[in-house]
């Protein structure tokens, strides 16, 4: 198993790192396969992501994905970010060992009971 | 940037003098040892001469060992092969017919190496009847819990002499001397019965240890340990990769696993990997003089464990444990450091997780492995921490340090100035839970 250099890079200095204390929506999940956990902070306005962190209890494989997918979706509409797939941050990431594919979903995850806890 | 290895329980760095002494069987004495011809006879001396270097240091005869590819297989053929050779019908030669048996029982315990509990998990769907021993919190195999599960049809216990992933001791004297009680007792109790009705001799229990992770530091000698069979690797005593063996006592019966030229008394066919083999004799030798030379003629026994090697690297051990102890909160030490080898330190740094620790020290240059599930490849927490009774989540955040012959004291102290911050920096990452 190796992991890419855009993996590492993100592993060693994250983007979006953090908490937002007065944030619009959080989402959290959980991997309960391997006992990971990822919660999302979202700043929203008008539709669009304003600003978003995250915190990330997990191997280097579900930190790099949650640097890179924040950094997907931050300044895009709901809807935009809502069409996020696994495929393409795990693309973004130059690729991800196949064991590690389910990491990449921990993000998409919290990220969609964000939007889904702002919607409600 | 200076790398920094602390994996030796992983493998180790080959010794220089063990390199030297294979390269001539390389290109020079390349010949089948089992031709029958000059070439071929200059390669078996080699062969020899290792097996001699292998039986001093177990205290065995030289035909009493068994060169495989490593203590996987050697693992394997003490396992499957002595099972194997009790419950067919027709193995002949050296299972003769009283040793034959309907319904083999197996003791082994639950921190053993998947070398030894694939297999026995593979007999078990066949049928075999498999009892895998609890440890005790500090990774210890109860003797007590041992003693009673031995049955009727007990009729091979393997254990482990030293835990890969925290370093714990197995009391394998004691288990071996049990074993030996009950069939000298068996035996006993049988020669008294009338000749004529009492039947075919009693099935003895053989011993298996699997030695992998104690050659450094252990006794390992078979006869003072009572053991029948002993695994050992030689990439884990900075030997070559690729060879181990597999020490059998004369009369213990077992069928090859893999069949062909009849090598090794037809116990293990196939080509002699002759520079392998001269590295691993050279490299038990080097133990063996080591040994001998810190504690004079006199003692065999316990004696030969406490040595200046093990003393320095205990050392260097208690070293890292403090300094981490000191500098970040929040840690547990599952290594039980009164019941372990010198070369292990096991830890969890609670709130994080244990590959992404890894991975972080591998890039400032510093090797260690994980018991985390995320680094399994089957996203499985270590199977020895959960036995402990260690928790999911804490075992998610262990780390093996495990040092050895070449660690130094300038090593330890830079690993206890880089962890700190990177512990911080991923405990600062993760949510409150
Ligand atoms: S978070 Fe556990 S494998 Fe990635």
């Amino acid at each position: 198993m190796q992991y890419s250099k855009q993996v590492l890079k993100h592993f060693k200095n994250p983007h979006n790192q953090g908490n937002i204390k007065n944030a619009d929506a959080i989402g959290q999940a959980g991997n309960l396969k391997c006992g990971d956990v990822m919660k999302i902070y979202l700043k929203i306005k008008d539709n669009k992501i304003k600003d978003i962190k995250f915190e990330t209890l997990g191997c280097a494989a579900a930190i790099a994905v949650s640097s890179a997918t924040t950094d997907m979706i931050k300044g895009k509409t709901i809807d935009e970010a809502k069409k996020l797939t696994k495929e393409k941050i795990i693309k973004k990431l130059g690729g991800l060992p196949p064991v590690k594919v389910h990491c990449s979903m921990l993000a998409l995850e919290a990220l969609h009971e964000a939007i889904k806890k702002y919607k409600s | 940037m200076n790398k920094i290895y602390l994996d030796y329980s992983a493998t180790t760095p080959m010794d220089k003098r063990v390199a030297q002494a294979m390269l001539p069987y390389f290109c020079d004495k390349f010949g089948n040892a089992s031709s029958i011809h000059n070439f071929g006879q200059t390669a078996m001396a080699g062969v020899d001469k290792a097996r001699e270097q292998a039986a001093k240091f177990l205290n065995c005869e030289p035909d009493e060992i068994v060169f495989t590819s490593g203590a996987t297989e050697s693992n394997n053929l003490a396992i499957t092969g002595v099972i194997k050779a009790l419950l067919r019908q027709d193995f002949g030669g050296q299972a003769s017919k009283q040793q034959r048996i309907k319904n083999p029982h197996i003791i082994t315990s639950s921190i053993e190496h998947p070398a030894i509990l694939e297999p026995c998990k593979k007999l078990e769907k066949e049928g075999v009847e498999v009892t895998y021993l609890p440890v005790k919190s500090n990774g210890v195999v109860d003797i007590e819990k041992f003693k009673k599960a031995i049955k009727k049809n007990t009729a091979l216990v393997s254990v482990m002499h030293v835990n890969n992933e925290v370093g714990s001791i197995q009391p394998i004297r004691e288990i071996g001397k049990t074993i030996k009680k009950i069939n000298e007792k068996k035996l006993k109790d049988w020669k008294k019965l009338n000749p004529k009705e009492r039947g075919e001799k009693p099935q003895p229990i053989y011993f298996h240890t699997d030695a992998t992770q104690s050659v450094n530091y252990l006794n390992c000698d078979v006869r003072w340990n009572y053991v029948d069979m002993l695994s050992m690797s030689g990439h884990k005593i900075q030997g070559p990769k690729g060879v181990g063996v597999l020490y059998v006592k004369t009369d213990v019966p077992i069928e090859p696993l893999q069949l062909g030229g009849h090598q090794e008394n037809g116990v293990r066919s196939g080509t002699y990997n002759v520079p392998a083999i001269v590295g691993i004799g050279k490299a038990i030798e080097l133990i063996e003089n080591r040994k001998a030379k810190k504690q004079g003629k006199k003692k065999a026994g316990a004696a030969k464990s406490v040595e200046a090697n093990n003393l320095k690297i205990a050392k260097l051990r208690n070293m890292l444990v403090d300094g981490i102890i000191k500098n970040i909160p929040n840690v547990v030490l599952n290594t039980d450091r009164k019941n372990a080898v010198p070369s292990h330190a096991n830890f969890s740094f609670l709130g994080v997780e244990g590959e992404s620790i890894l991975i972080s020290l591998d890039l400032e240059g510093v090797a260690v492995s994980t018991g985390s599930a995320c680094a399994s490849g089957k996203l499985e927490a270590s199977h020895v921490l959960l036995a402990m009774g260690i928790k999911q989540e804490i075992a998610h955040s262990s780390i093996r340090f495990s040092l050895g012959k070449y660690t130094t004291e300038a090593e330890i102290k830079k690993v206890i100035k880089i962890l700190p911050p990177i512990i911080k920096k991923l405990r600062r990452m993760s949510p409150e839970l």
